[in-house]
């Protein structure tokens, strides 16, 4: 029997990217670029979960706390903060109103005057410590009742504090997200570069295997398999470096539960888990696209 | 199946040839022969899509390749074994990987193992198979090169130089497998400057021999 028409069997397969060389620096940039991008990604996510975290938990806080101060005349601001007391006692959606003493006055000054501050000296303002319920009071209404009835209140209910707090918080996330996709293009230009180099590179190998039937299709698709997962690779290493980077910093306690701590809380760990495969896939469009237009490129 | 009408290559403003016409028929074998620098080896990469002729037309499998898409290059290509002079291997894939290389990439890779192993011994590069291609001799190369252009069963088989490196048994051998091919009914061109390859040929095939010389392409017979 001829050996060109010998019985054939199954061989063992040849993977299509192992066509293409496997060494060169270009693939240590693409594994380097996807691991430092994704260590990256994961902080830029933190912070955009962190920021999150943080309008929440400005917003309910403030939301749920409002302040009333009593200026008056020395002999009425007793009289007054009792009256003011009385109506909020009164007043629905308030849920406790409690009057600052002097050492509670002290302790906040403290910060700006120091520990020495006579305070009963001062004609600092008498201040309530208004806690409300979930369904809020009517800011509003509050306000003519006390014209009326304390004309020595003022309400702050945190409402020109909050706004600007939530909108920064707001920013910082959505700087978090513009991060993401900063490095995600960062990376995709990183990897084309890469994959246009080892295009250029490996032209004599793409000349052997255009002469042996290879189609361009075939071609890039050996390309892109192995750039893909070399992007895979370097991005789970970065992913886990970044995710260890995230576990090892200051929590809620050590930031004084000021910054709600940069990381990530419960179901938010899953979110790191994107990272690897979203870079895969931007490792996998940025070849393509490269391989496809080198590949028209060489005669 | 393959023709060359009034095809004509120039580069550099020189002419290489010109007026060479060429009909492959299927089932037949021709030498090309000529002196060096005549234009064999353009020739034969005009033959395989690799260069496009600055006049006339060539034909692929009834197809004029400056009509040919990339893709249909590429078919084409995988109807035709190439034995290169220089053999152009992978230097980082094994002798047995080169070798698959052509039904790798038409899809065909689960043809390979039982033919691999009886065309590597065929060949004498049995032992071999996992060597590397620069760890082998300019023979050994050579005999690979033949296995990978025969392994995909093409219909055409092209040869440049094809006893360049190898001694003249192997040579033997090498014209052996080609007669074989050619009684399969392949069809077998085989550029080559070694006049008694040509004339060992003639027990073993009835071939029609070409010279290229002067930029023109004319029959040679007796005087070979």
């Amino acid at each position: 029997m001829s050996i060109l028409s010998a019985p054939r069997s199954v061989p063992p397969e040849m993977p299509p990217d192992r066509v293409v060389p496997p060494s060169g620096f270009t693939a240590q940039l693409t594994v380097l670029a996807a691991a430092a991008m994704a260590f990256l990604a994961v902080f830029a996510l933190a912070l955009g979960s962190a920021a999150g975290r943080l309008a929440e938990r400005w917003d309910a806080e403030l939301a749920r706390t409002a302040t009333l101060r009593i200026s008056a005349p020395p002999g009425q601001v007793e009289a007054q903060t009792e009256a003011a007391l009385a109506l909020l006692r009164t007043t629905p959606g308030v849920a406790s109103a409690r009057a600052m003493d002097a050492a509670e006055a002290q302790a906040l000054l403290r910060p700006w005057f120091g520990p020495d501050l006579p305070v009963n000296l001062l004609p600092i303002p008498r201040l309530i410590e208004i806690a409300t319920a979930d369904t809020g009071f009517d800011a509003a209404g509050l306000r003519a009742r006390l014209q009326a009835e304390v004309p020595g209140a003022v309400l702050d209910d945190h409402t020109r504090w909050r706004a600007p707090l939530i909108a920064a918080a707001g920013r910082l996330r959505f700087f978090g997200g513009l991060a993401v996709v900063l490095i995600a293009l960062s990376m995709a230009a990183m990897v084309t570069l890469a994959a246009q180099v080892a295009l250029a590179a490996n032209e004599r190998v793409i000349r052997v295997l255009r002469q042996v039937g290879a189609s361009d299709r075939y071609i890039a698709r050996a390309f892109v398999r192995r750039f893909t997962l070399r992007g895979l690779a370097g991005a789970v290493a970065g992913t886990a470096a970044g995710c260890l980077a995230v576990l090892f910093l200051p929590g809620d306690e050590a930031a004084g539960g000021f910054l709600a701590g940069l990381g990530f809380q419960g179901a938010g760990w899953a979110l790191p888990l994107v990272v690897p495969p979203f870079a895969a896939l931007v490792a996998w469009a940025a070849t393509r696209i490269a391989a496809q237009r080198s590949l028209r490129a060489m005669t | 199946m393959i023709e060359l009408r009034k095809v004509a290559y120039s580069y550099g403003g020189g002419e290489l040839f010109a007026g060479v016409s060429l009909a492959l028929q299927p089932g037949s074998f021709h030498f090309l022969t000529g002196p060096s620098g005549a234009g064999k080896t353009t020739l034969m990469r005009l033959l395989t899509a690799e260069l496009l002729p600055t006049q006339g037309e060539v034909s692929l499998f009834g197809q004029a390749t400056d009509a040919m898409s990339r893709d249909d290059v590429a078919g084409a290509r995988r109807r035709i074994g190439f034995v290169h002079q220089d053999c152009q291997f992978l230097d980082h894939l094994t002798l047995a990987e080169n070798v698959m290389l052509p039904l790798a990439v038409a899809g065909r890779q689960p043809e390979a193992q039982g033919n691999i192993a009886e065309l590597l011994a065929w060949v004498g590069l049995l032992k071999q198979a996992d060597r590397r291609p620069p760890s082998l001799s300019g023979g050994e190369r050579q005999r690979a090169a033949l296995a990978r252009a025969v392994i995909g069963s093409p219909e055409v088989v092209l040869a440049d130089e094809p006893t360049g490196n190898i001694d003249w048994e192997m040579s033997q051998r090498l014209l052996t497998l080609l007669a074989e091919l050619n009684r399969m009914g392949r069809t077998v061109l085989v550029a080559t400057h070694d006049l008694n390859l040509i004339r060992a040929a003639r027990a073993l095939v009835p071939a029609r021999s070409l010279r290229l010389a002067q930029g023109r392409l004319v029959a040679a017979g007796a005087d070979l």
